[in-house]
Protein backbone atom coordinates (compact mmCIF):
# COMPACT_ATOMS: atom_id res chain seq x y z
CA UNK A 1 0.00 0.00 0.00
CA UNK A 2 1.09 3.24 -0.81
CA UNK A 3 1.81 5.60 2.31
CA UNK A 4 1.92 8.83 2.47
CA UNK A 5 4.96 11.18 1.35
CA UNK A 6 4.66 14.61 3.54
CA UNK A 7 5.74 17.52 2.27
CA UNK A 8 7.00 20.03 4.97
CA UNK A 9 3.46 21.70 5.68
CA UNK A 10 2.18 18.64 5.72
CA UNK A 11 4.33 16.73 7.77
CA UNK A 12 2.41 17.81 11.12
CA UNK A 13 -0.67 16.87 10.08
CA UNK A 14 0.33 12.96 9.82
CA UNK A 15 2.50 13.38 13.04
CA UNK A 16 -0.56 14.31 14.66
CA UNK A 17 -2.35 11.20 13.06
CA UNK A 18 0.47 8.72 13.65
CA UNK A 19 -0.33 9.95 17.83
CA UNK A 20 -3.93 9.54 17.27
CA UNK A 21 -4.61 13.44 16.77
CA UNK A 22 -6.63 15.00 14.16
CA UNK A 23 -5.68 18.23 13.94
CA UNK A 24 -6.16 21.06 11.04
CA UNK A 25 -4.09 24.04 10.41
CA UNK A 26 -5.27 27.48 11.49
CA UNK A 27 -3.85 30.82 10.95
CA UNK A 28 -2.39 32.24 14.54
CA UNK A 29 -3.47 35.58 13.31
CA UNK A 30 -6.73 35.60 12.00
CA UNK A 31 -8.10 31.93 12.96
CA UNK A 32 -9.09 30.88 9.58
CA UNK A 33 -8.37 27.00 8.86
CA UNK A 34 -7.01 26.01 5.74
CA UNK A 35 -6.44 22.34 4.09
CA UNK A 36 -4.17 21.00 2.67
CA UNK A 37 -1.80 22.89 4.51
CA UNK A 38 0.41 25.70 3.07
CA UNK A 39 2.71 28.35 4.14
CA UNK A 40 0.27 31.49 4.86
CA UNK A 41 -2.96 32.31 4.91
CA UNK A 42 -4.86 33.19 2.30
CA UNK A 43 -6.93 35.18 3.84
CA UNK A 44 -4.88 37.59 5.93
CA UNK A 45 -1.11 36.16 4.50
CA UNK A 46 0.08 35.73 8.15
CA UNK A 47 2.89 32.84 7.93
CA UNK A 48 2.17 32.07 11.39
CA UNK A 49 0.44 28.94 11.98
CA UNK A 50 -1.00 26.51 14.85
CA UNK A 51 -2.43 23.23 14.36
CA UNK A 52 -6.34 23.41 16.43
CA UNK A 53 -7.46 19.72 17.42
CA UNK A 54 -10.91 18.69 15.52
CA UNK A 55 -13.71 16.55 17.67
CA UNK A 56 -13.26 13.89 14.60
CA UNK A 57 -16.81 13.97 13.61
CA UNK A 58 -18.09 14.71 9.74
CA UNK A 59 -20.28 13.54 7.43
CA UNK A 60 -19.38 11.87 4.41
CA UNK A 61 -19.96 14.73 1.32
CA UNK A 62 -19.38 11.90 -1.71
CA UNK A 63 -17.98 8.70 -1.67
CA UNK A 64 -16.58 6.36 -4.93
CA UNK A 65 -16.33 2.40 -5.25
CA UNK A 66 -12.89 1.82 -7.22
CA UNK A 67 -12.52 -1.45 -8.78
CA UNK A 68 -9.56 -2.05 -11.15
CA UNK A 69 -7.79 -1.54 -12.80
CA UNK A 70 -5.78 -0.39 -10.23
CA UNK A 71 -2.42 -1.05 -8.55
CA UNK A 72 -1.93 -4.32 -6.84
CA UNK A 73 -2.35 -3.67 -3.44
CA UNK A 74 -5.34 -2.01 -4.06
CA UNK A 75 -6.12 -4.44 -6.62
CA UNK A 76 -6.98 -6.83 -3.70
CA UNK A 77 -8.99 -4.99 -1.68
CA UNK A 78 -11.43 -3.77 -4.32
CA UNK A 79 -13.86 -3.21 -4.70
CA UNK A 80 -13.60 -0.70 -1.98
CA UNK A 81 -15.00 2.97 -0.98
CA UNK A 82 -13.53 5.64 -0.98
CA UNK A 83 -14.72 8.45 1.06
CA UNK A 84 -14.35 12.74 1.10
CA UNK A 85 -15.89 13.31 4.77
CA UNK A 86 -16.59 17.27 5.82
CA UNK A 87 -15.66 17.90 9.49
CA UNK A 88 -18.71 18.47 11.38
CA UNK A 89 -17.13 21.68 13.08
CA UNK A 90 -15.53 22.56 9.63
CA UNK A 91 -18.05 21.73 6.79
CA UNK A 92 -15.19 23.65 4.52
CA UNK A 93 -12.94 21.51 5.48
CA UNK A 94 -12.83 17.93 3.55
CA UNK A 95 -10.64 15.24 3.91
CA UNK A 96 -10.29 11.97 1.31
CA UNK A 97 -10.13 8.47 3.18
CA UNK A 98 -11.77 5.22 3.40
CA UNK A 99 -15.14 4.39 5.70
CA UNK A 100 -14.33 0.80 7.38
CA UNK A 101 -15.74 -1.66 9.37
CA UNK A 102 -13.34 -0.28 13.01
CA UNK A 103 -10.73 0.92 13.79
CA UNK A 104 -7.47 -1.03 12.11
CA UNK A 105 -9.96 -2.45 10.32
CA UNK A 106 -8.60 -2.59 6.10
CA UNK A 107 -9.38 -0.74 3.37
CA UNK A 108 -12.68 -2.66 1.43
CA UNK A 109 -13.65 -4.04 4.85
CA UNK A 110 -16.68 -2.04 5.01
CA UNK A 111 -19.22 -3.23 1.70
CA UNK A 112 -19.57 -0.65 -0.12
CA UNK A 113 -23.00 -0.65 -0.59
CA UNK A 114 -23.50 0.89 2.87
CA UNK A 115 -21.76 4.07 2.24
CA UNK A 116 -23.98 7.23 2.10
CA UNK A 117 -23.66 10.49 1.75
CA UNK A 118 -24.43 12.43 4.49
CA UNK A 119 -23.72 9.40 6.87
CA UNK A 120 -22.09 10.42 10.32
CA UNK A 121 -18.89 9.11 10.79
CA UNK A 122 -16.04 9.43 13.60
CA UNK A 123 -12.28 9.61 13.01
CA UNK A 124 -9.97 6.74 13.94
CA UNK A 125 -6.29 5.89 13.77
CA UNK A 126 -4.70 3.50 12.37
CA UNK A 127 -0.35 2.65 11.43
CA UNK A 128 -0.59 6.64 10.99
CA UNK A 129 -3.20 6.77 8.75
CA UNK A 130 -6.75 8.86 9.57
CA UNK A 131 -9.47 5.83 8.84
CA UNK A 132 -13.36 6.90 9.35
CA UNK A 133 -16.04 4.54 11.18
CA UNK A 134 -19.65 5.16 11.39
CA UNK A 135 -20.38 7.40 14.30
CA UNK A 136 -21.83 4.75 16.68
CA UNK A 137 -25.30 6.40 18.40
CA UNK B 1 -9.38 43.02 -38.20
CA UNK B 2 -5.90 44.42 -36.44
CA UNK B 3 -4.60 43.96 -33.04
CA UNK B 4 -5.44 47.54 -30.85
CA UNK B 5 -7.88 48.36 -28.24
CA UNK B 6 -10.01 45.06 -29.44
CA UNK B 7 -7.31 43.35 -28.13
CA UNK B 8 -6.57 39.32 -29.60
CA UNK B 9 -10.20 39.36 -30.66
CA UNK B 10 -10.45 37.90 -34.68
CA UNK B 11 -6.56 39.32 -34.71
CA UNK B 12 -5.33 35.87 -35.07
CA UNK B 13 -6.66 32.90 -37.03
CA UNK B 14 -6.15 28.91 -37.09
CA UNK B 15 -4.94 28.40 -41.31
CA UNK B 16 -3.60 24.76 -40.64
CA UNK B 17 -4.12 21.57 -38.82
CA UNK B 18 -2.62 18.46 -39.26
CA UNK B 19 -2.43 14.69 -37.40
CA UNK B 20 -1.48 11.02 -37.86
CA UNK B 21 -3.75 8.59 -37.87
CA UNK B 22 -5.43 7.46 -34.33
CA UNK B 23 -4.59 3.96 -32.46
CA UNK B 24 -3.70 1.99 -29.40
CA UNK B 25 -0.88 1.25 -30.95
CA UNK B 26 1.62 3.13 -33.41
CA UNK B 27 4.81 1.78 -34.28
CA UNK B 28 6.78 5.63 -34.46
CA UNK B 29 7.93 7.14 -31.40
CA UNK B 30 6.41 10.46 -29.80
CA UNK B 31 9.10 12.82 -31.53
CA UNK B 32 8.52 10.77 -35.08
CA UNK B 33 4.43 11.39 -34.43
CA UNK B 34 5.14 15.01 -33.70
CA UNK B 35 7.08 15.66 -36.52
CA UNK B 36 4.55 14.20 -39.07
CA UNK B 37 1.53 15.75 -37.39
CA UNK B 38 3.36 19.00 -37.21
CA UNK B 39 4.72 19.15 -40.95
CA UNK B 40 1.03 18.11 -41.89
CA UNK B 41 -0.30 21.53 -40.24
CA UNK B 42 2.13 23.44 -41.86
CA UNK B 43 1.56 22.27 -45.36
CA UNK B 44 -2.36 22.05 -44.84
CA UNK B 45 -1.90 26.27 -44.26
CA UNK B 46 0.81 25.99 -47.30
CA UNK B 47 3.35 27.75 -45.23
CA UNK B 48 7.10 26.17 -45.39
CA UNK B 49 8.81 25.13 -42.05
CA UNK B 50 11.40 28.08 -42.54
CA UNK B 51 8.90 30.64 -41.89
CA UNK B 52 8.00 28.90 -38.04
CA UNK B 53 9.06 31.47 -35.26
CA UNK B 54 7.23 30.03 -32.28
CA UNK B 55 5.93 27.58 -30.23
CA UNK B 56 3.50 26.09 -27.84
CA UNK B 57 2.62 22.62 -26.43
CA UNK B 58 1.77 21.56 -22.82
CA UNK B 59 4.49 20.71 -19.90
CA UNK B 60 3.97 17.18 -20.54
CA UNK B 61 4.69 16.99 -23.96
CA UNK B 62 7.79 14.76 -23.99
CA UNK B 63 8.94 16.66 -27.76
CA UNK B 64 10.95 19.76 -26.95
CA UNK B 65 11.09 22.53 -28.79
CA UNK B 66 14.55 21.93 -29.40
CA UNK B 67 14.28 18.70 -30.96
CA UNK B 68 11.22 19.77 -33.29
CA UNK B 69 12.90 22.98 -34.56
CA UNK B 70 15.65 20.68 -35.63
CA UNK B 71 14.04 18.47 -37.05
CA UNK B 72 11.27 20.13 -38.83
CA UNK B 73 13.74 23.19 -40.14
CA UNK B 74 11.97 25.72 -38.79
CA UNK B 75 13.63 29.05 -38.60
CA UNK B 76 15.09 31.45 -35.36
CA UNK B 77 12.37 30.71 -32.67
CA UNK B 78 11.10 34.16 -31.27
CA UNK B 79 8.62 32.26 -28.70
CA UNK B 80 8.07 29.28 -26.85
CA UNK B 81 5.25 28.62 -24.31
CA UNK B 82 4.84 25.36 -22.09
CA UNK B 83 1.35 24.83 -20.80
CA UNK B 84 0.98 23.21 -17.59
CA UNK B 85 -1.92 20.99 -16.09
CA UNK B 86 -2.55 17.98 -18.82
CA UNK B 87 -5.31 18.84 -20.79
CA UNK B 88 -6.18 21.94 -19.16
CA UNK B 89 -3.60 23.36 -21.44
CA UNK B 90 -4.82 22.29 -25.12
CA UNK B 91 -6.33 25.95 -25.83
CA UNK B 92 -3.74 27.55 -24.14
CA UNK B 93 -1.34 26.50 -26.65
CA UNK B 94 -3.31 28.35 -28.94
CA UNK B 95 -4.12 31.44 -26.81
CA UNK B 96 -0.57 32.11 -26.51
CA UNK B 97 0.38 32.15 -30.09
CA UNK B 98 -2.16 34.31 -30.80
CA UNK B 99 -1.03 36.52 -28.17
CA UNK B 100 2.68 36.76 -29.43
CA UNK B 101 2.00 37.04 -32.57
CA UNK B 102 -0.50 39.70 -31.91
CA UNK B 103 1.89 41.59 -29.30
CA UNK B 104 4.69 41.15 -32.15
CA UNK B 105 6.85 38.54 -30.59
CA UNK B 106 6.61 36.39 -33.50
CA UNK B 107 4.72 35.75 -36.73
CA UNK B 108 3.88 31.99 -37.78
CA UNK B 109 3.32 30.09 -34.57
CA UNK B 110 2.96 25.93 -34.47
CA UNK B 111 1.01 24.42 -31.45
CA UNK B 112 1.25 20.71 -31.03
CA UNK B 113 0.74 17.93 -29.17
CA UNK B 114 2.23 14.23 -29.69
CA UNK B 115 1.57 11.24 -27.24
CA UNK B 116 1.51 7.23 -26.83
CA UNK B 117 -0.71 6.92 -24.27
CA UNK B 118 -2.29 3.89 -26.01
CA UNK B 119 1.08 1.87 -25.72
CA UNK B 120 3.25 4.01 -23.23
CA UNK B 121 3.15 4.32 -19.23
CA UNK B 122 0.39 6.16 -17.32
CA UNK B 123 2.05 8.08 -14.68
CA UNK B 124 -0.66 7.52 -11.98
CA UNK B 125 0.46 3.72 -12.23
CA UNK B 126 4.14 4.27 -10.94
CA UNK B 127 4.87 2.82 -7.22
CA UNK B 128 8.24 4.48 -7.11
CA UNK B 129 7.63 7.88 -7.30
CA UNK B 130 4.55 9.69 -5.29
CA UNK B 131 4.36 13.51 -5.69
CA UNK B 132 4.28 15.13 -1.72
CA UNK B 133 1.03 17.08 -3.05
CA UNK B 134 -1.35 16.46 -2.95
CA UNK B 135 -0.92 13.02 -3.40
CA UNK B 136 -0.20 12.72 0.12
CA UNK B 137 -3.77 13.21 1.01
CA UNK B 138 -5.26 11.06 -1.74
CA UNK B 139 -3.37 8.33 -2.56
CA UNK B 140 -2.78 6.71 0.39
CA UNK B 141 -6.43 5.85 0.58
CA UNK B 142 -6.58 4.35 -2.60
CA UNK B 143 -7.84 7.55 -4.24
CA UNK B 144 -5.38 6.49 -7.77
CA UNK B 145 -6.70 7.39 -10.60
CA UNK B 146 -8.22 11.18 -12.35
CA UNK B 147 -10.92 8.45 -12.65
CA UNK B 148 -11.45 8.35 -9.38
CA UNK B 149 -11.11 12.00 -8.42
CA UNK B 150 -13.87 13.02 -10.80
CA UNK B 151 -16.20 10.34 -9.99
CA UNK B 152 -15.62 11.72 -6.32
CA UNK B 153 -16.73 14.92 -7.81
CA UNK B 154 -19.73 13.06 -10.23
CA UNK B 155 -20.98 11.70 -7.01
CA UNK B 156 -21.73 14.46 -5.11
CA UNK B 157 -22.97 16.21 -8.35
CA UNK B 158 -25.65 13.32 -9.26
CA UNK B 159 -26.69 13.18 -5.22
CA UNK B 160 -27.21 17.17 -5.55
CA UNK B 161 -28.90 17.97 -9.03
CA UNK B 162 -30.95 14.74 -9.18
CA UNK B 163 -28.92 14.01 -12.67
CA UNK B 164 -28.38 10.09 -13.79
CA UNK B 165 -26.54 7.78 -15.15
CA UNK B 166 -28.64 8.06 -18.30
CA UNK B 167 -27.65 11.57 -18.79
CA UNK B 168 -23.68 10.64 -18.50
CA UNK B 169 -24.79 8.19 -21.01
CA UNK B 170 -26.43 10.85 -23.26
CA UNK B 171 -22.99 12.49 -23.40
CA UNK B 172 -21.16 9.05 -24.14
CA UNK B 173 -23.46 8.42 -27.32
CA UNK B 174 -23.80 11.85 -28.84
CA UNK B 175 -19.76 10.96 -28.95
CA UNK B 176 -19.77 7.68 -30.02
CA UNK B 177 -22.44 8.75 -32.90
CA UNK B 178 -20.46 11.18 -34.34
CA UNK B 179 -17.05 8.90 -34.11
CA UNK B 180 -19.51 6.56 -36.14
CA UNK B 181 -19.21 8.95 -39.16
CA UNK B 182 -15.36 9.93 -38.73
CA UNK B 183 -13.24 7.26 -40.59
CA UNK B 184 -10.05 8.95 -38.79
CA UNK B 185 -11.93 7.66 -35.26
CA UNK B 186 -10.99 5.44 -32.99
CA UNK B 187 -14.54 4.38 -32.65
CA UNK B 188 -16.14 4.60 -36.16
CA UNK B 189 -17.10 0.87 -36.48
CA UNK B 190 -18.14 0.58 -32.73
CA UNK B 191 -21.38 1.59 -31.98
CA UNK B 192 -22.52 1.83 -28.38
CA UNK B 193 -25.91 0.81 -27.13
CA UNK B 194 -27.92 2.03 -23.92
CA UNK B 195 -27.66 -1.51 -22.96
CA UNK B 196 -24.22 -2.07 -23.38
CA UNK B 197 -23.21 1.18 -21.23
CA UNK B 198 -25.65 0.28 -18.29
CA UNK B 199 -24.17 -3.35 -18.73
CA UNK B 200 -19.81 -2.42 -18.85
CA UNK B 201 -17.93 -2.45 -16.06
CA UNK B 202 -17.42 -0.02 -13.02
CA UNK B 203 -14.07 1.30 -13.51
CA UNK B 204 -15.12 4.16 -10.19
CA UNK B 205 -18.39 4.25 -8.99
CA UNK B 206 -20.69 5.64 -9.98
CA UNK B 207 -18.05 6.08 -13.65
CA UNK B 208 -18.71 2.79 -15.84
CA UNK B 209 -16.10 2.03 -18.62
CA UNK B 210 -17.84 4.49 -21.27
CA UNK B 211 -17.58 7.33 -19.20
CA UNK B 212 -14.25 7.45 -19.71
CA UNK B 213 -11.93 8.37 -22.49
CA UNK B 214 -9.78 5.93 -25.18
CA UNK B 215 -6.25 5.52 -24.51
CA UNK B 216 -4.30 6.42 -27.84
CA UNK B 217 -0.91 6.90 -29.66
CA UNK B 218 -1.10 9.63 -32.08
CA UNK B 219 -0.21 13.38 -32.95
CA UNK B 220 -2.17 16.62 -33.74
CA UNK B 221 -0.55 20.29 -34.74
CA UNK B 222 -2.45 23.40 -35.98
CA UNK B 223 -1.06 26.49 -37.48
CA UNK B 224 -1.84 30.45 -35.84
CA UNK B 225 -0.66 33.62 -38.11
CA UNK B 226 -2.09 37.02 -37.97
CA UNK B 227 -5.76 37.90 -39.64
CA UNK B 228 -4.00 39.54 -41.83
CA UNK B 229 -1.29 36.88 -43.23
CA UNK B 230 -3.96 34.48 -42.67
CA UNK B 231 -5.51 36.14 -46.38
CA UNK B 232 -2.71 34.54 -48.15
CA UNK B 233 -3.01 31.22 -46.84
CA UNK B 234 -3.83 27.87 -48.61
CA UNK B 235 -7.39 27.66 -46.63
CA UNK B 236 -10.16 29.96 -45.56
CA UNK B 237 -9.16 31.37 -42.22
CA UNK B 238 -10.74 30.66 -38.94
CA UNK B 239 -10.34 32.97 -36.30
CA UNK B 240 -9.82 32.94 -32.63
CA UNK B 241 -12.56 35.03 -31.45
CA UNK B 242 -11.68 34.63 -27.53
CA UNK B 243 -9.39 32.96 -25.66
CA UNK B 244 -9.20 32.05 -21.94
CA UNK B 245 -7.40 30.47 -19.71
CA UNK B 246 -8.73 30.06 -15.99
CA UNK B 247 -7.20 29.18 -12.83
CA UNK B 248 -9.74 30.00 -10.05
CA UNK B 249 -9.18 31.34 -6.40
CA UNK B 250 -8.84 28.62 -4.01
CA UNK B 251 -8.57 25.77 -6.82
CA UNK B 252 -6.82 22.72 -6.41
CA UNK B 253 -6.39 20.82 -9.32
CA UNK B 254 -8.28 17.50 -10.01
CA UNK B 255 -9.05 17.01 -6.49
CA UNK B 256 -10.98 19.87 -6.19
CA UNK B 257 -13.22 19.28 -3.04
CA UNK B 258 -10.79 21.86 -0.46
CA UNK B 259 -12.85 25.13 -1.11
CA UNK B 260 -16.54 26.20 -0.94
CA UNK B 261 -17.67 25.32 -3.94
CA UNK B 262 -16.00 22.21 -5.84
CA UNK B 263 -18.92 21.94 -8.20
CA UNK B 264 -18.19 25.55 -10.33
CA UNK B 265 -14.60 24.41 -11.46
CA UNK B 266 -12.67 26.41 -13.88
CA UNK B 267 -14.87 26.50 -16.76
CA UNK B 268 -16.98 28.79 -14.57
CA UNK B 269 -14.18 31.51 -14.64
CA UNK B 270 -12.52 30.56 -17.86
CA UNK B 271 -16.47 31.47 -19.33
CA UNK B 272 -16.29 34.87 -17.61
CA UNK B 273 -13.04 35.72 -19.56
CA UNK B 274 -14.34 34.22 -23.01
CA UNK B 275 -17.63 35.66 -22.89
CA UNK B 276 -16.20 39.44 -21.68
CA UNK B 277 -13.59 39.51 -24.50
CA UNK B 278 -16.59 37.76 -27.03
CA UNK B 279 -19.12 39.47 -29.37
CA UNK B 280 -21.13 36.39 -29.11
CA UNK B 281 -23.07 34.62 -26.34
CA UNK B 282 -24.15 31.30 -25.69
CA UNK B 283 -27.04 31.30 -27.82
CA UNK B 284 -24.83 32.29 -30.60
CA UNK B 285 -22.63 29.04 -31.05
CA UNK B 286 -23.36 26.56 -32.99
CA UNK B 287 -21.35 23.83 -32.32
CA UNK B 288 -19.16 22.83 -29.26
CA UNK B 289 -16.07 20.67 -28.82
CA UNK B 290 -16.05 20.16 -24.85
CA UNK B 291 -13.39 18.44 -23.42
CA UNK B 292 -14.53 14.41 -22.58
CA UNK B 293 -11.92 13.02 -20.82
CA UNK B 294 -14.80 11.66 -18.16
CA UNK B 295 -18.71 12.04 -19.47
CA UNK B 296 -19.40 14.20 -16.22
CA UNK B 297 -16.94 17.10 -16.81
CA UNK B 298 -19.24 17.85 -20.05
CA UNK B 299 -22.10 18.43 -18.07
CA UNK B 300 -20.00 20.83 -15.77
CA UNK B 301 -19.12 22.61 -18.86
CA UNK B 302 -22.10 23.02 -20.13
CA UNK B 303 -23.23 24.79 -16.96
CA UNK B 304 -19.97 26.81 -17.01
CA UNK B 305 -19.83 28.31 -20.26
CA UNK B 306 -23.61 29.17 -19.65
CA UNK B 307 -25.39 26.81 -21.63
CA UNK B 308 -27.97 26.08 -19.09
CA UNK B 309 -28.07 27.20 -15.66
CA UNK B 310 -26.53 25.34 -12.33
CA UNK B 311 -27.84 21.93 -12.02
CA UNK B 312 -29.57 21.65 -15.29
CA UNK B 313 -26.26 20.25 -17.37
CA UNK B 314 -28.07 16.53 -17.29
CA UNK B 315 -31.28 17.82 -18.16
CA UNK B 316 -30.43 19.53 -21.20
CA UNK B 317 -28.57 16.27 -22.46
CA UNK B 318 -31.88 15.28 -23.20
CA UNK B 319 -33.88 15.10 -26.40
CA UNK B 320 -30.66 14.72 -28.09
CA UNK B 321 -29.54 18.06 -27.42
CA UNK B 322 -26.10 17.33 -28.19
CA UNK B 323 -26.54 15.15 -31.34
CA UNK B 324 -26.50 16.44 -35.38
CA UNK B 325 -29.63 18.62 -35.36
CA UNK B 326 -30.10 19.53 -31.16
CA UNK B 327 -29.73 22.25 -28.92
CA UNK B 328 -25.70 22.37 -29.13
CA UNK B 329 -24.07 19.06 -31.46
CA UNK B 330 -20.76 18.14 -28.96
CA UNK B 331 -17.83 16.70 -30.19
CA UNK B 332 -18.50 16.62 -33.89
CA UNK B 333 -14.94 14.10 -34.71
CA UNK B 334 -16.68 11.55 -31.97
CA UNK B 335 -14.00 13.68 -28.71
CA UNK B 336 -11.86 12.31 -26.33
CA UNK B 337 -14.35 9.33 -25.34
CA UNK B 338 -14.66 7.91 -29.24
CA UNK B 339 -12.37 9.58 -31.95
CA UNK B 340 -8.95 10.07 -29.39
CA UNK B 341 -7.60 10.85 -26.47
CA UNK B 342 -4.71 12.72 -27.62
CA UNK B 343 -5.26 15.32 -24.15
CA UNK B 344 -8.00 17.64 -26.04
CA UNK B 345 -6.04 18.59 -29.15
CA UNK B 346 -8.27 16.96 -31.50
CA UNK B 347 -11.33 18.88 -30.32
CA UNK B 348 -8.85 21.94 -31.79
CA UNK B 349 -8.62 20.25 -34.85
CA UNK B 350 -12.39 19.44 -35.15
CA UNK B 351 -13.48 23.28 -34.13
CA UNK B 352 -11.33 24.07 -37.16
CA UNK B 353 -13.29 21.42 -39.44
CA UNK B 354 -16.56 22.63 -38.53
CA UNK B 355 -15.84 26.29 -39.54
CA UNK B 356 -14.38 25.27 -42.45
CA UNK B 357 -17.41 22.98 -43.33
CA UNK B 358 -15.34 19.74 -43.59
CA UNK B 359 -16.63 18.12 -40.74
CA UNK B 360 -17.43 14.07 -41.46
CA UNK B 361 -20.19 15.29 -39.14
CA UNK B 362 -21.13 18.90 -40.35
CA UNK B 363 -23.14 21.25 -38.48
CA UNK B 364 -24.74 23.26 -41.37
CA UNK B 365 -23.74 26.81 -41.65
CA UNK B 366 -22.04 26.03 -38.17
CA UNK B 367 -19.85 30.16 -38.16
CA UNK B 368 -19.14 29.91 -34.36
CA UNK B 369 -17.72 26.89 -32.39
CA UNK B 370 -16.45 26.51 -28.51
CA UNK B 371 -13.33 24.41 -27.78
CA UNK B 372 -12.61 23.77 -24.54
CA UNK B 373 -9.74 22.08 -22.44
CA UNK B 374 -9.72 20.22 -19.47
CA UNK B 375 -12.58 20.70 -16.94
CA UNK B 376 -11.42 20.04 -12.99
CA UNK B 377 -8.03 21.41 -13.91
CA UNK B 378 -6.70 24.62 -14.29
CA UNK B 379 -8.31 25.23 -17.94
CA UNK B 380 -8.54 27.20 -21.12
CA UNK B 381 -11.05 27.94 -23.85
CA UNK B 382 -11.25 29.31 -27.37
CA UNK B 383 -14.18 30.87 -29.48
CA UNK B 384 -13.80 30.39 -32.85
CA UNK B 385 -15.70 31.98 -35.99
CA UNK B 386 -15.37 31.70 -39.68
Amino acid sequence: MLRPVPDTDGAPFWEYAAQGELRVQACAACGELRFPPRPCCPHCQSFESAWRPMSGRGRVWSYVVAHPPLLPDYAARAPYDVVVVELAEAPRIRLVGNLVGGAGEPLGSLPPESVRIGARVQAVFHDGLVQWVPERP
Amino acid sequence: MAAGSGGLKDATALVGIGQTPFAKRLPEDERTLACRAVLAALDDAGITPGEVDALASYTMEETDEVELAKACGFGDLTFFSKVGFGGGGSCATVAHLAAAITAGQASVGVAWRSRKRGSGPRPWTDTTVQLPTPAQWTRPYGLLRPADEIAMLTRRYLHEYGATRDHLFNVALACRNRANQNPAAIMYDRPLTREMYMASRWISEPLCLFDNCLETDGALACVVVSAERARDCRRTPVYVHSVAQSLPAQHHGMVNYWNDDPLTGPAWSAARHLWKHSDLAPEDVDVAQIYDAFTPLVLLSLEGYGFCGRGEGGAFTEGGALETGGLLPVNTGGGGLSEAYVHGFNLINEGVRQLRGTSTAQVPGASACLVTAGEGVPTSALLLRS
